[in-house]
């Protein structure tokens, strides 16, 4: 799946930084129907986990309320080096991940 | 020549230099030109302008990797030829569309970067509105983003940007409106809640947040053939092709901002 992510290279420890991930999908909501008149079935991100050197930073649980091509933003306070690890999966069981590597000076 | 036939040579040619000089004038001078991102609320112009954020470089990361990646019967990317398109691609969609003299015709952005996959790489050509092809023009039209709209109405290109011009003038469907109405006499009022553009290309492929997703100016354009109840010309229609150029000589001097957000 197409996304991008945005991790500060570098940063200093006990520090907030700030993660940003955008993911291309549609976010079906299940309320929209086609032109012929059939419900076009829900299909969105449900669920999208960050984890940060093996330890879950964040869980997010989303819903139909979210827009298509989610932007997630949150903060993570800096500490060993290491890696930044993102994995979701959408209702019909598309699995996404990305990673970035996280530089943390003392 | 008896003097009568030189006098009237002289006149003709007078007239002829005379007609060639004054220059085509614009219905919207460079003073009064403002982007679509002018109309657009002060959300919508944030979006755009937040680099991350910005849902269209979606699009565009797809597209850089798209640039390197070998295709079709001759193994070739776009960066087998075109290197760096960082700088090889700066200004290119400025000057489109264009018209290509070997090919004998006019092309958008698309439509070289399809002539370039069926005849240099051996690749299909990419469907309107593919994900692929949103990303590579995005792309494409990216590296040109800052630079202002320079496109060549002369030569070959004339009869193709004057018939883009009679279409935009045209009235269409069943509200009988062309697109002059809306977008050189209204501009600026109201639509019910919306304000009315002056309907410039500049910003496409462009994030619509009515799209949730990434489209042409061609998506636009049937959008707005529809709202007047007219006839939707397929993808890549040949009038499609004329407007743009029209649309974009219209569009001179104003900066490309692809990939734009709007509503």
């Amino acid at each position: 799946m197409n996304s991008r992510l945005q991790v500060p290279t570098t940063a200093k420890r006990g520090e907030p930084v700030e993660i940003r991930i955008a993911i291309q999908h549609p976010m079906e909501t299940g309320f929209r129907y086609d032109a012929v008149g059939h419900a076009i079935p829900k299909n969105v991100i449900n669920t999208l986990v960050c984890r940060y050197n093996g330890v879950e930073v964040l869980r997010a649980e989303l819903g139909s309320g979210i827009a298509a091509n989610p932007y997630l933003s949150f903060y993570v306070v800096a500490g060993d080096s290491g890696e930044l690890d993102f994995r979701w999966i959408d209702d019909e069981g598309n699995r996404g991940e990305a990673h970035a590597a996280i530089s943390v000076t003392a | 020549m008896s003097s009568r036939q030189s006098l009237f040579a002289t006149v003709v040619i007078g007239a002829v230099f005379a007609a060639a000089a004054a220059a085509q004038e614009r219905p919207l001078s460079l003073a009064v030109l403002k982007s679509g991102l002018d109309f657009a609320s002060a959300e919508v112009r944030a979006l755009q302008a937040d680099e991350f954020a910005n849902p269209g470089m979606l699009w565009v990361e797809r597209g850089e990797r798209l640039w390197s990646e070998a295709a079709g019967s001759a193994a070739r990317s776009c960066a087998s030829c075109h290197q760096d398109a960082r700088v090889t691609m700066k200004g290119v969609a400025a000057r489109y569309p264009q018209f290509d003299a070997k090919a004998g015709r006019l092309l958008n952005l698309e439509g070289q970067i399809n002539q370039c996959r069926t005849e240099r790489q051996g690749a299909e050509p990419l469907r309107y509105e593919s994900d692929e092809l949103l990303a590579l023009t995005a792309y494409v039209a990216h590296q040109s983003r800052g630079m202002p709209i320079a496109v060549s109405i002369d030569g070959p290109a004339r009869a193709h940007f004057e018939a883009g011009e009679r279409l935009y003038r045209t009235r269409h469907g069943q509200m009988n409106l062309a697109c002059t109405h809306c977008h050189d006499a209204n501009w600026g009022r109201k639509l019910a809640a919306e304000t009315i553009s002056q309907g410039h290309g500049n910003a496409y492929p462009t994030y619509r947040l009515e799209w949730q997703s990434i489209g042409s100016l061609h998506r636009r354009f049937r959008a707005c053939l529809s709202g007047i109840r007219a006839e939707m010309l397929p993808y890549g229609a040949p009038e499609y092709l004329d407007l743009e150029l029209y649309l974009a000589w219209r569009a001179s001097g104003l900066a490309i901002e692809t990939p734009g957000v709007r509503r």
